[in-house]
């Protein structure tokens, strides 16, 4: 295996060459943009949009796509999620990688696309699919970013990409420390990423949970709200705007000035953009 | 109280009546896990330690027919009575029988969920016998006549003050006095009095050897020591999943099970009989229960790995932010939500739901049983053996609908925002269960989908 720098502007990645597809200038990334960022949170996907094409990566977003499927399969409804399936077999069979700006959505395509007629399609995309910042650190090994963020944030760790993706290690486990979204907010200039009493306590979103137990899912929520706002956030921000969907309701509905922002969106340095 | 006819949802949203409470349980809880996580980070070894407990509980679950057996056929040796029960009820008969035998009215029992499981106190006392919980916690509840809230703590819910003034209705100590030290103190005196006049000791079993036929119990009060040693007759109830296969094993399993559970090193007491003393009985009820069904349960089996620690209650922030009797079975939390459904899945079917998926309780469960999971699939199978609600059912149906079409959802989306933008007042309301205490996000004039429209050529 024979490594490469490449230089794109001020961003340097040290990519793995190891035949085309992870040559970062030869690979083609399919951009799966979950439902509700699509429709409530288009910042957040231009952010990681623009960050990729500057990264030097050609990058492709299938208009015909739609949802993942797991509202409907940690619903107990799983087998009402073969059209989704299908679609995004149809949408992303093709690409070298996939990557999307959500931790939950990725991991429910790695742990539950199925497709009976395309089981190789299927497991093709389920291997190759990542949440944006360890498609940063892990394929593209993103090793300094141009962005300054002068401003005192909060890091939400959300239970999917952390437990379930393992981009970061867990307050349970004994096991050397390490975070891949963390690692990458450290490469930007003058941010101050606040401490936090419980590191990686859920936040209460947990998809139809947040309406199914609407006063446990916002009491969670109020609680790690505190917890940023305790500790002098200005912003909060993580891999899953899911969760920050949930925090922000909190947020404005206390009248807190604190935003929340897409981790994209604070890497690519657009956290004003739409 | 009238559990049955609510659901966890429901249940919690009486507990987040009193916010303060709430504060109060989930504060107290995660010092627990403070512990824990102080404790097991001293052990280096520990992830090993969890690995190697998982793969012996494998092995047992794999040839449980053999190890009883042999636990049965070592235990007979040392001169134990052994009885097999296939459910609660035939489990408690034999309870009564062998009290009838020797004519006795009144029992002292030291903590066992598996009684709890089984509603053994209920059945005796319908058939007046009186039967006093020698653990604080569990006498604490049995005074307020409540379940436990938790496997480990089962009067975590009470705060001090209550527990004061339910010793001044039944134990007679002042009114208003809830210092611990001196509620513990009369606690002692009042449980003295039953251990010496008290004929008949139940105990519960925390591991049974098969290659000696002992059991151990584990208590940090000394309370199950004090009612067997002081009793004529020692009853141990087992659920049959308790069994180890070596006595070597029993070094994994105690150095794991306190450190989960309370972040010490190991329970005070870890009690091993083998036989009876010299004119005691001694009797071991090995109980099924439903746990035969979930051996067959392939993608549930490994729930019978557990240990009884009680720390995926701990870790869990749903169950520290409703309380264990939200959960309206003897197994609260999340280990709770995977056994309970096997018992009877139209009652518990809501109990898979009360949880957000986020994988903390497998990571602290010291035999790795895959909780969070297992959660994940009762879920599939619950709502294929049509216990979900028609009005879940009918928003499913409309999701999928949508969102298995790109024009339906492109459209949608639109009108959606459009809405929400135009006439906020549709989804600001008390019908929306998010609006309530959350606002709903800002809906922008465009999609992602439609910027990239504009902005790329695809």
């Amino acid at each position: 295996m024979i490594f490469k720098v490449y230089f794109c502007h001020h961003y340097s990645i040290a990519g793995i060459y190891a035949g085309d597809i992870n040559h970062p200038n030869i690979m083609t990334v399919g951009l799966f943009i979950p439902c509700y960022v699509d429709q409530f949170y288009p910042g957040a996907a231009i952010a990681c949009l623009e960050l990729l094409e500057k990264l030097g990566v050609t990058v492709v977003y299938p208009k015909n796509q739609t949802c993942c499927g797991q509202p409907m399969a940690n619903s107990g409804f799983e087998h009402l999620t073969h059209g989704c399936n299908e679609l995004f077999i149809k949408n992303f069979a093709e690409f070298d990688y996939i990557v999307a700006p959500s931790g939950s959505c990725v991991l429910h395509i790695r742990d539950h696309l199925h497709d009976d007629a395309h089981p190789d399609k299927a497991a093709h995309i389920s291997s190759r699919i990542y949440e944006f910042t360890s498609f940063l650190t892990d394929v593209l090994k993103v090793q300094s970013l141009p962005s300054k963020f002068p401003h005192k944030v909060g890091m939400h760790q959300s239970c999917h990409g952390q437990r379930g993706l393992h981009l970061s290690s867990m307050s349970e486990l004994v096991a050397p420390g390490f975070s891949k979204p963390g690692s990458l907010l450290n490469m930007v200039e003058g941010i101050e990423i606040v401490p936090l009493s419980r590191v990686d306590e859920c936040c209460g979103f947990g998809g139809t949970f947040c309406v199914a137990e609407e006063s446990v899912s916002v009491k969670m929520g109020k609680d790690r709200v505190t917890d940023h706002l305790g500790h002098g956030a200005e912003y909060i921000t993580g891999v899953d705007m899911s969760c920050l969907m949930h925090m922000e309701g909190i947020l404005n509905r206390q009248g807190s000035k604190v935003k929340v922002l897409h981790i994209a969106q604070i890497l690519n340095g657009s956290p004003l953009a739409p | 109280m009238n559990n049955e006819v609510k659901d966890h949802a429901a249940l919690a949203d009486i507990f987040n009546a009193d916010e303060d409470r709430v504060n109060w349980h989930d504060e107290t809880l995660w010092w627990i896990r403070a512990k824990r996580d102080k404790a097991v980070h001293n052990i280096p070894g520990w992830e090993e330690l969890r690995e190697t407990a998982s793969q012996i509980k494998n092995n047992v679950l794999s040839n449980l027919d053999k190890y009883l057996v042999q636990f049965e056929a070592h235990a007979k040796a040392n001169g134990v009575t052994v009885h097999w029960a296939a459910n609660g009820k035939e489990h408690n008969k034999i309870v009564h029988d062998i009290l009838t035998r020797h004519n006795v009215n009144r029992m002292v029992k030291s903590k066992s969920m598996l009684t709890e499981e089984l509603h053994l106190n209920e059945y005796l006392a319908e058939n007046g016998i009186d039967v006093i919980d020698s653990d604080l916690g569990e006498r604490i509840v049995q005074l307020a006549k409540e379940p436990p809230s938790h496997i480990v703590l089962p009067c975590i819910h009470k705060k001090k003050e209550e527990i004061g003034e339910l010793f001044h209705q039944y134990l007679g100590t002042p009114a208003g006095n809830a210092d611990p030290q001196f509620l513990t103190e009369t606690a002692r005196h009042h449980l003295r009095e039953t251990f010496l006049t008290r004929k008949v000791a139940l105990t519960g079993v925390n591991f049974a050897i098969a290659e000696t036929g002992e059991f151990v119990v584990c208590t940090n009060e000394g309370n199950a020591d004090m009612g067997a040693h002081l009793a004529d007759v020692h009853i141990a109830s087992m659920g049959f999943e308790k069994i180890i296969p070596e006595r070597k094993h029993l070094g994994v399993f105690l150095r794991l099970l306190t450190r989960s559970a309370t972040g010490q090193p190991i329970t005070t007491y870890s009690s091993h009989f083998s036989k009876p003393r010299d004119g005691q009985e001694m009797h071991i009820i090995i109980v099924d229960n439903g746990r035969s069904v979930q051996l067959g349960r392939e993608e549930f089996r490994n729930s019978l790995k557990c240990i009884r620690c009680g720390a995926c209650m701990n870790t869990c922030p749903v169950y520290r932010r409703s309380g264990g009797h939200s959960y309206h079975n003897a197994i609260s939390g999340p280990i709770g939500a995977i056994l309970a459904p096997n018992l009877d899945m139209e009652k518990y079917a809501d109990l898979p739901f009360a949880s957000t998926l986020c994988g903390s309780c497998s990571n602290v469960c010291p035999v790795k049983i895959d909780i969070h999971d297992q959660l994940y699939k009762w879920r599939q199978v619950i709502v294929k053996n049509g216990y979900a609600t028609t009005a879940k059912k009918a928003s499913m149906q409309v999701m999928t609908f949508t969102l298995s079409s790109p024009a339906v959802y492109h459209t949608g989306g639109k009108v959606g925002r459009w809405f929400m933008r135009h006439a906020p007042f549709a989804v600001n309301n008390k019908l929306n269960p998010w609006y309530k205490q959350r606002d709903m996000p800002e809906p922008p004039k465009e999609s992602f989908g439609e910027w990239y429209a504009k902005n790329r050529k695809g």
